[in-house]
């Protein structure tokens, strides 16, 4: 059982890196960001499963929580990007640089 | 040979209050100095005041050691405690430090008195009294001190007031430049002196002279002493190889030039000489032999120089040095000698005061005019100031029964039947120069045609300024006579000096002195034929190698510059090119080197989101494959 569960929260994970790597869309970036989360809390689930002991759980409550401040924060960034620039691709958002 | 008598404390009386005579020059000084221009009206009266003041001190201080017994003239008082453990400060009231004050003092207040006359013109003549007060007052330490530290502040004192004074017109370039070259010079010499002091102190673990015992010391240390001793008189003395400074130092105002550069100050090292004597006279000590040699080659030195100069002022400057030699010279035979090197000291003290203090009239009367190829037939002009030029002339190249003839001559009869009698005949030879130089000076300047400059009006100068002259010239006739020709002076200084195994005696009939005369006379004559009966040109002839030689300072400027000068200048361009290639090299490079791979690495940072992501990634994948490694290990 364990080991379906990793290798699903791998494939989500792998999916969501990607998805950070390759996509311009902040949005979609986000959201990819969010795969990579839940793959990890997936993991911490499974562990906790697999060992029997709660604290593999309450880890992913905690990773839920700065998720959602995470969205906070990060989606009133980027509107804000967007009503300045027009645009919503990361790439475009490249001024802070050397 | 009988050693200095012992040295005995001593309170009350005028000697008691000695230091009354360093005190009020020195008061006056502050006076003058801090009292800025409020003291301008009569600043030159408070410094003439002060100094007669000394002057009167140190009579007093005479008349009550001549009441003493001979073996009971040597009296010490205690000042204060000025280095605890060290050095007591006192002052050495002996009949040596006393000759000298009463010299100091007293031809210092005929040229204070001089002065008021000759600056009487001078924006900044109470600067001037203010710096004559400071010199007065720092010589008078020089030889009042019971010790060498006291000995060495009056001698820095006297170098402080003489660079001020050279450089005393300081908006003139050649003064200022002639002012520091007086001073770096004599810092060499005062490096020989400081260091003499050192090995004095390692040695004998004291610097007083009552407590120096130079009984039981090598010889080898007594003659490093000696030597170094003899740097520091060479220095302040202008002698060979320091002698360069004291020509340029004619820069400075004429009185100047009379009280510090020809009377008082450039004799310290004559003084230092003798006062040290227990280092130069153990037997087979060198160093007095070093002194014979420094002062007869500087005597032959000095009076070539003075051959070549038509500034007048240059020409006695020349003189000065070679008399000195003479006294060097005199002071290097030891107690035999001490007697005419300080009795030529005296004595020339006054002729080249007066000589000086002459010439600075006739400058007065000529518009400051040094070159003697301007003047001419004086005589008539100012006739004080030429009989009085002509007394100290004649003073000078030791005219039968004048001052200088009775010195100079034991000088050169004690350096004759000396071991070394060519020094001797070398400073006969160097009389004859003397003959020469100073009658063509003379001829130069008051007789012959006139030859002065458009718009010049020769006058007799005003009578606070000849009565100097006056007085100078009186002891340039007697004072000779009275010192030796009765062993006043020898018997007057032998408890200070010590006592040769046999007095000198003067005798004018023996070969020395007559073969002196003859040679004078030959000098006098060769510039009667070359500059009295021959028209003087007023512009100077080119001249042969020697003439050049001569003029050129026999070439010391030239030897200095190539020798210390140019690398020393070598030495800090080496010094810059390290500094700048080297350490800035080192620092600058470093910060390049930072700079420079710090703007390459911040290409890295290029704005674009997903490539710091991708890094990001890397790095994750870079831990954990770490970590896994590591937990498998």
């Amino acid at each position: 059982m364990t080991t379906e569960y990793l290798v699903l929260s791998g494939i989500l994970f792998v999916i969501g890196a990607l998805g950070v790597l390759i996509r311009r869309n902040a949005i979609v970036v986000f959201m990819c960001v969010e795969l990579m989360l839940n793959a990890c809390n997936l993991a911490f689930v499974t562990f906790a499963r697999q060992w029997g002991n709660l604290d593999g759980q309450i880890i992913a409550f905690f990773v839920m929580v700065v998720a959602a401040a995470e969205v906070v924060v990060g989606l009133a960034i980027i509107v804000t990007i967007f009503r300045t620039r027009r645009s919503a691709s990361v790439d475009d958002a490249n001024l802070l640089k050397y | 040979m009988q050693t200095p008598t012992d040295i005995i404390p001593h309170t009350g009386g005028v000697i008691g209050v000695a230091w009354l005579m360093i005190a009020l020059p020195l008061l006056g000084a502050a006076v003058l100095l801090i009292g800025g221009r409020r003291t301008d009206r009569w600043g030159h009266l408070l410094g003439v005041a002060m100094s007669l003041g000394s002057f009167v001190v140190a009579v007093l201080a005479l008349v009550e050691l001549l009441g003493l017994g001979e073996e009971q003239r040597r009296r010490a008082i205690e000042l204060y405690d000025f280095i605890p453990g060290m050095v007591k400060m006192g002052l050495l009231v002996d009949p040596l430090s006393v000759s000298f004050a009463l010299l100091i003092t007293g031809v210092g207040s005929l040229i204070h008195i001089y002065s008021i006359g000759y600056m009487a013109h001078d924006p900044a003549r109470r600067r001037f009294f203010a710096y004559l007060n400071l010199f007065v007052a720092a010589m008078l330490l020089l030889v009042l001190a019971d010790n060498y530290v006291g000995l060495f502040i009056g001698w820095e004192g006297v170098g402080l007031a003489s660079y001020l004074l050279i450089g005393f017109w300081y908006f003139k370039p050649s003064a200022a430049v002639a002012a520091k070259k007086a001073f770096v010079v004599n810092r060499v010499g005062d490096f020989g002196l400081l260091v003499g002091m050192f090995v004095i102190w390692t040695t004998f673990g004291t610097l007083t002279f009552k407590d120096l015992d130079v009984t039981g010391a090598s010889n080898g240390t007594l003659t490093a002493i000696g030597l170094l001793l003899l740097l520091g008189a060479c220095g302040k003395s202008a002698q060979i190889p320091l002698q360069s400074w004291l020509l340029d130092a004619m820069e400075g105002p004429t009185p100047v030039s009379a009280l510090i550069h020809a009377a008082t100050m450039v004799t310290a090292g004559v003084y230092l000489v003798v006062r040290s004597g227990a280092f130069f006279f153990p037997v087979g000590s060198g160093a007095s032999l070093a002194v014979a040699i420094v002062g007869a080659a500087t005597l032959l030195a000095g009076a070539i120089i003075g051959c070549a100069k038509d500034d007048i002022k240059k020409g006695l400057a020349g003189s000065t040095m070679s008399q000195i030699g003479y006294m060097m010279l005199g002071a290097a035979f030891g107690p035999v000698g001490y007697a005419f090197a300080i009795g030529h000291l005296f004595t020339h003290g006054f002729f080249k005061a007066d000589l000086f203090l002459g010439a600075g009239s006739v400058m007065h009367g000529m518009n400051d005019e040094v070159d003697m190829r301007k003047y001419g037939g004086l005589f008539p002009k100012m006739r004080i100031t030429a009989i009085t030029f002509i007394i100290g002339y004649l003073a000078i190249i030791g005219f039968p029964l004048l001052s200088g003839y009775f010195t100079k001559d034991g000088i050169i009869e004690t350096a004759v039947h000396s071991d070394y009698p060519i020094l001797g005949w070398l400073a006969v030879l160097g009389a004859g120069i003397t003959g020469f130089y100073m009658s063509r000076m003379v001829f130069m300047t008051f007789f012959g045609k006139p030859r002065w400059a458009e718009g010049a009006h020769p006058h007799e100068s005003p009578k606070v300024m000849t009565i100097p002259l006056i007085i100078l010239s009186i002891g340039s006739i007697f004072l000779g006579g009275y010192l030796v020709v009765n062993q006043t002076l020898y018997h007057w200084l032998s408890p200070a000096v010590g006592a040769a195994a046999e007095a000198p005696h003067f005798d004018p009939f023996t070969t020395p002195g007559l073969v002196t005369l003859a040679v004078v006379a030959a000098g006098v004559l060769l510039a009667w034929f070359m500059y009295g009966r021959a028209e003087v040109p007023q512009t100077a002839p080119a001249g042969n190698a020697l003439v050049t030689f001569a003029r050129r300072d026999l070439y010391g400027d030239a030897l200095n510059e190539s020798l210390f000068m140019r690398p020393g200048q070598w030495l800090t361009r080496l010094a810059v090119f390290f500094d700048n290639r080297g350490v800035d090299g080192l620092v600058n490079g470093l910060a390049a080197t930072i700079g420079g791979s710090s703007g390459r690495l911040r290409r890295l940072q290029t704005g674009f989101a997903r490539t710091y992501a991708l890094s990001i990634l890397f790095g994750a994948a870079l831990l954990t494959g770490a970590l896994l490694l590591v937990g498998n290990l």
